[in-house]
C-alpha cells in the first residue's frame, strides 16, 4: 500500500477496513519525519508516545468504539494549541519551557475522534508573521523549494502536509495564517466562521480574529477534520452553535447554478501575473462546471490592511501582557527590581516582530490615540463586514487570490515588515468580517511554486465552500501534485 | 488667602464589594475566603496561555439586584472592557472590568444629611469586575510571593457622585449601602475580610464656591473608623496646604491609620494609562425587561421600608428602628422572635440593650453573633412567665451570647429558676433578719438604706432567684 499518495480520508477508510493498522500508519509518518524534517523543519516537537497512542486508537477502532472517518490517521498540531503535558511554545523563547496542564478544546475534540498526533508544528512567533521565519526554533522551509518560505504563520502545518510528514494538521488563522501557507505549499486549508471552532486553549494573538481550522491534501479531508471540531464549547464565550459541516454534502456537492463573484479590486497593483492567470483559469473551470462567475467592485479592500493591523496589534498587546516573567515562561536572569524584571524578561523573551506589534498595539490604545486609531478601525471593520453582507446578497461564493504572490525567498520580507503586511491584503478582510474562507490549490507559477485560490463564503457556509472546492478537485489535480523531492 | 475662610470638604466614593457567589466570575473555582495560598485557583483565574473566561451569570444577577436596590437604571446592553496594567498580583496583566457600558447607572441612596434633613447621594454607576490576587512579602527569604486565591473573585464597584460633605455622611452612606447589599444577599460586606472596601476622592473648596478643588484619592480603606479619621486628616491637610498658599496636587495617597496621616503614593503625572478597550473574549450581555421585572419583584423588603414599618406598625422608636434595620442580622434576630410571638417592643429593648452591649464589649459585628436567634425569645418568654428574674435573664444572656448555650437548659442546669415557694423565701429572709440585728435596728430607727441592705442580703441568700418585689414585701412584713 502506497501511503504517500493517500488522503487522510483514504487512509482512515483503509484503517477501518483493516487493510492497514493505525500503528503502521504512525510508523510511516514518523519515517517521513525522520526523512524530511531535518530539511524542512516543520515540527518543533515530535511526541515520544506516538506509537503507544496509535496502538490505543487501533484498539478502539477494532472494538468499534471509534468510528470517525479520520480515526487512526496521523496528524500534527500547530504549536499554539495547548496539549496537556506537551511543550506549547508558540514559536517563542518566551514559552519554550511551557507545558500546559490542559488541552485546547479543538485538540480534545480531534483526539476524541481518534487522531494520532505526531507533534507540534512550527509557526511564526505567537502567530505573528506570514513566513514562519520569526519562530525562535528557526525557519520552516517550503517543500516545493527549500529556498522559499512556506508562508505563515501556520507554515509548519502547511509544509508538513505538503511534505507528507502528516496527513492533515490543525492550524490557526488570524489574518490569513491558514490560507496563505496553504496557498504557498499547495495544500487545502480553511478558516471557519469566527465562533464556530472553540478558541479555548489556543494561545491568543488577536482574540476577535483568531480561529482554528484544518489544513490537508483535499477539501474533503478538511471537511472531515472540521466536522470534528466545529462544535459549541461552553469554555469559549464567543463560541456559537452551528450546524457544523456535513461531509456527505461536501462529497456530493454540485456547483451547477452557483453564483460566484470576483471583486475587481482584488486584481489591482501588486498582484503577480502568474497568480492572476491561475485564478482566472480556476474561474473558467468553475464556469465550465456550471457556475456563473461575475466581477463586481469592492473598493473597501484598501482599508483592510490598516484596519487589521490596528485591531490585531491592539488585542495582541493586551493578550501578550501576561508573559511577564512572573508565573511561567522566560524570566531574565539578572534584574534589579520589578520593572527591570518585566523589561528584561519581555525584551529578551520576545522576538522583533512580536515586539513591533506589541508596541504598535500599545500606541493605538493609548489615551489620546484610541479614538484616532482603534475606534476608527472598529468603524472600518463594520464597513468591511457590511460590504461582504451586501456581496452575499448576490453571490454564493466570492473568488479571488489568497496572496498577491507565490512563496517568497527566505529573508526577502523579513527586513521589510510593511511589504510583508501588504501580502495579507486579501486574507485579513475575511478575519475582520468573521467569514469562512478556504485556500484551494489551483495552479503553479512559472517557477513551479503553487498558487491557491481563495473561496470566501457567507457565515456558516463551510459546507458550501468545501463542497465547491471538492467539486473543483474532482475535475482538477493541482491538489494531488507533490513536491519533486518527496 | 485669609485664614478666616471657611472650607467645605467635597467627596465621592468608589466602593468595591465582593459578591457572595459560590464560584469566581470567569471560572468554577471557589470564592471561599482563606485557604492555603494558590489552592483556590485554576488555569483560567491564573491567566495561563490560551485560556478563556466563561461568565458566571450569578454575577450579572447580583449586579442587577444591587442596581435595582440602589435605584439605578439597568444598562440592558452592557459590555466588559480590559483595563491593562502590569502588576504581579494580576496574572493576565489586565483586569476585566466595565468602562464604556457599565451594567447600572444613575441611582442613589437617601441618607440623613449633616445638620438634619434627608439627602440623596447619587450613584454614578455600578460596574462588574474581577478581583486581583495578593502579594505576600516573606521576610525570611526577603522575597515576594503571589497568592492567586482572590484572583477572579467577582466584584461590583459602586461609584458615587461627589455628593458627600462630611465624614458622617460618608459613614451613613456606607452603613446604608452595606445594609442594603446584605439584605438583598449579594455580599456579606465583611470589611475585615476586605469584601467591602472604599476609595475616597476628596477635595476642599471655600464655602459658597461652585467649583471643585483638586482632588486626591485614598485607596482601599477598610474600616469605618479609619475612613472617618482619613477624611478628617486629609481635608485638614488640604486646607493647610491652601491656607499656606500652596496647591493641592492631584495624586493617590495612602492613609496610614497608625500614624494618623496620609502619604503620597503616585501623582497624576505617573498615573497609568490603562489602555481600556472592549474585552474580545466576552460577548455583550443583554438583559431583558422581563429579567429586570422578575429581579425587582424578587427583592426582599429593603432596610428603609422596614424601618418605616417598624415605627408605624410595630410602634418602635425611630432610633431603635434605625439601629435594628442597619443590619440584616439584627433584623433577622428581631423578626424571628417577632414571628415566634414575642412582643416587638420587648425584643427591641433586648436588642438595643443587652445585644448591643455584648456586641460592643466583645468588639463583634452583628454577623458574628454565634447563638441561635430563638434563644433570645426563650429568655424573654421565661421572664414573661416569671420563671426567671430579669436580672437572671441578663446574666444568662451573657452565656448565650458568649457560648451559644440554650438558655432553658442553662437555667435548669444551674438551678436559676425564680423561687416561687413563698415559704422558702420567707425562711431565707428570716435567717437574714436574725443574722443582721444591727441593720434591723437601724431600719426601725428610720434609716431607709438599711432596708436596701437587707433586701440585698436576702437576694444574695436566695441567689437572685426570687422576685425582688416579693422579697421586699415579705421583708417589710417581718420587720413589721
Amino acid at each position: 500500500m502506497n501511503l504517500k499518495d493517500m488522503t487522510a480520508l483514504e487512509l482512515g477508510a483503509a484503517i477501518k477496513k483493516g487493510e492497514i493498522s493505525a500503528v503502521e500508519a504512525a510508523k510511516f509518518s514518523l519515517g517521513q519525519i525522520d526523512k524530511y524534517d531535518e530539511k524542512f523543519s516543520c515540527f518543533v516537537t515530535v511526541q515520544d508516545d506516538v506509537l503507544a497512542r496509535a496502538e490505543e486508537v487501533q484498539k478502539k477502532i477494532s472494538s468499534g468504539e471509534l468510528t470517525s472517518p479520520l480515526a487512526g490517521v496521523p496528524m500534527g498540531i500547530k504549536d499554539n494549541m495547548c496539549q496537556k503535558g506537551i511543550q506549547t511554545s508558540c514559536g517563542s523563547l518566551m514559552l519554550k519551557s511551557f507545558k500546559p496542564t490542559y488541552s485546547a478544546t479543538a485538540v480534545e475534540q480531534i483526539m476524541n475522534a481518534g487522531a494520532v498526533p505526531l507533534g507540534k508544528l512550527n509557526m511564526d512567533e505567537f502567530a505573528m508573521g506570514s513566513t514562519t521565519e520569526t519562530s525562535y526554533f528557526g525557519a520552516t522551509k517550503n517543500p516545493w523549494n527549500v529556498k522559499c518560505v512556506p508562508g505563515g504563520s501556520s507554515g509548519g502545518s502547511a509544509a508538513a502536509v505538503a511534505a507528507n510528514e502528516c496527513f492533515y494538521a490543525l492550524g490557526s488563522d488570524t489574518g490569513g495564517s491558514i490560507r496563505q501557507p496553504a496557498s504557498f505549499c499547495g495544500v487545502t486549508g480553511i478558516k471557519p466562521t469566527y465562533g464556530s471552532v472553540s478558541r479555548f486553549g489556543l494561545v491568543a494573538y488577536a482574540s476577535s480574529l483568531d480561529q482554528i481550522g484544518p489544513l490537508a491534501r483535499s477539501a474533503a479531508d478538511c471537511a472531515a477534520a472540521l466536522s470534528e471540531i466545529m462544535k459549541k464549547d461552553v469554555k469559549d464565550n464567543t463560541s456559537v452553535k452551528t450546524e457544523g459541516v456535513d461531509l456527505n454534502s461536501v462529497l456530493n456537492y454540485d456547483v451547477n447554478g452557483m453564483k460566484i463573484g470576483i471583486p475587481t479590486d482584488f486584481f489591482g497593483e501588486g498582484l503577480d501575473k502568474d497568480v492572476a492567470a491561475a485564478i482566472e483559469a480556476a474561474a473558467k473551470q468553475l464556469e465550465a462546471m456550471g457556475a456563473t462567475v461575475e466581477k463586481f467592485d469592492m473598493p473597501i479592500v484598501k482599508y483592510a490592511i490598516p484596519t487589521y493591523y490596528i485591531i490585531a496589534a491592539a488585542e495582541a498587546s493586551s493578550n501578550l501582557s501576561r508573559y511577564d516573567g512572573i508565573k511561567y515562561g522566560y524570566r531574565a536572569e539578572d534584574f534589579e527590581d520589578l520593572l527591570d524584571l518585566y523589561t528584561k524578561s519581555r525584551s529578551e523573551g520576545f522576538g522583533m516582530e512580536v515586539k513591533r506589534r506589541i508596541m504598535l498595539g500599545c500606541f493605538v490604545l493609548s489615551s489620546g490615540y484610541y479614538d484616532a486609531y482603534y475606534r476608527k478601525a472598529l468603524q472600518a471593520k463594520a464597513l468591511i463586514k457590511g460590504a461582504f453582507d451586501k456581496a452575499f446578497e448576490k453571490y454564493d461564493l466570492i473568488l479571488g487570490p489568497v496572496a498577491p504572490t507565490t512563496a517568497l525567498k527566505i529573508g526577502e520580507n523579513l527586513s521589510d515588515p510593511l511589504k510583508m503586511y501588504l501580502g495579507d491584503i486579501y486574507t485579513v478582510m475575511i478575519n475582520l468580517a468573521g467569514l469562512p474562507a478556504a485556500s484551494v490549490p489551483c495552479g503553479f507559477d512559472s517557477k513551479g511554486m503553487p498558487v491557491g485560490m481563495h473561496l470566501i463564503g457567507n457565515y456558516f457556509s463551510e459546507t458550501k465552500i468545501l463542497g465547491a472546492a471538492h467539486a473543483y478537485q474532482q475535475t482538477t489535480d493541482w491538489h494531488k501534485r507533490t513536491p519533486s523531492e518527496i | 488667602m485669609a485664614k478666616t475662610t471657611s472650607w467645605e470638604t467635597v467627596m465621592g466614593l468608589e466602593v468595591h464589594v465582593e459578591l457572595a457567589t459560590k464560584t469566581k466570575i470567569f471560572c468554577s473555582c471557589t470564592t471561599e475566603f482563606g485557604g492555603d495560598p494558590n489552592t483556590h485557583c485554576c488555569p483560567v483565574c491564573t491567566g495561563m496561555p490560551g485560556v478563556l473566561p466563561s461568565l458566571n451569570r450569578q454575577v450579572v444577577n447580583y449586579a442587577v439586584k444591587a442596581g435595582l436596590a440602589t435605584n439605578c437604571t439597568i444598562t440592558q446592553y452592557n459590555k466588559f472592557d480590559r483595563k491593562n496594567y502590569f502588576y504581579p498580583d494580576l496574572p493576565k496583566a489586565y483586569q476585566v472590568s466595565q468602562l464604556y457600558l457599565p451594567i447600572c447607572r444613575n441611582g442613589g441612596i437617601e441618607i440623613e444629611a449633616e445638620g438634619g434633613g434627608k439627602k440623596i447621594i447619587g450613584i454614578h454607576e455600578i460596574h462588574m469586575e474581577e478581583d486581583a490576587g495578593k502579594l505576600v512579602h516573606d521576610p525570611w527569604t526577603d522575597s515576594t510571593m503571589v497568592d492567586y486565591n482572590r484572583c477572579g473573585v467577582p466584584l461590583i464597584e459602586i461609584v458615587s457622585e461627589p455628593d458627600f460633605r462630611s465624614a458622617n455622611e460618608v459613614i451613613r452612606y456606607l452603613e446604608k449601602l452595606k445594609a442594603i447589599l446584605q439584605f438583598i444577599g449579594v455580599s456579606d460586606c465583611k470589611m475585615q475580610e476586605g469584601s467591602l472596601r472604599a476609595d475616597i476622592n476628596l477635595s476642599v473648596r471655600p464655602v459658597g464656591s461652585d467649583k471643585f478643588g483638586t482632588r486626591t484619592e485614598m485607596k482601599n480603606m477598610n474600616s469605618f473608623k479609619a475612613i472617618a479619621r482619613a477624611i478628617n486628616g486629609e481635608s485638614k491637610r488640604q486646607i493647610e496646604v491652601l491656607e499656606e498658599g500652596g496647591v493641592v496636587k492631584q495624586e493617590t495617597r495612602r492613609w496610614d491609620d497608625n500614624k494618623d496621616a496620609s502619604f503620597a503614593m503616585r501623582s497624576k503625572e505617573d498615573a497609568q494609562d490603562y489602555k481600556y478597550f472592549p474585552e474580545p473574549d466576552l460577548i455583550p450581555i443583554e438583559i431583558s425587561d422581563e429579567f429586570i421585572e422578575n429581579t425587582r419583584n424578587s427583592l426582599p423588603e429593603l432596610p428603609e421600608a422596614k424601618r418605616q414599618r417598624y415605627v408605624s406598625e410595630l410602634g418602635l422608636s425611630e432610633y431603635d428602628a434605625a439601629q435594628i434595620t442597619s443590619s440584616k442580622y439584627l433584623v433577622a434576630l428581631f423578626e424571628e422572635n417577632l414571628a415566634a410571638g414575642y412582643p416587638a417592643k420587648e425584643i427591641a429593648n433586648w436588642i438595643m440593650g443587652e445585644v448591643m452591649r455584648m456586641l460592643s464589649d466583645s468588639g463583634k459585628e452583628p454577623e458574628e453573633m454565634g447563638f441561635e436567634y430563638k434563644y433570645l425569645g426563650a429568655l424573654i418568654g421565661m421572664v414573661q412567665k416569671n420563671e426567671i428574674t430579669r436580672n437572671t435573664a441578663k446574666k444568662v444572656f451573657k452565656s448565650v451570647f458568649e457560648e451559644g448555650c440554650d438558655p432553658v437548659k442553662y437555667v435548669e442546669e444551674n438551678n436559676l429558676k425564680t423561687v416561687t415557694d413563698t415559704g422558702a423565701v420567707k425562711a431565707a429572709i428570716e435567717e437574714v433578719v436574725a443574722a443582721n440585728q444591727k441593720s434591723v435596728d437601724e431600719y426601725k430607727s428610720g434609716k431607709e438604706k438599711a432596708l436596701q441592705y437587707l433586701i440585698g442580703q436576702s437576694m444574695r441568700a436566695l441567689r437572685g432567684k426570687a422576685d425582688p418585689q416579693t422579697v421586699t414585701a415579705i421583708l417589710k412584713e417581718i420587720l413589721g
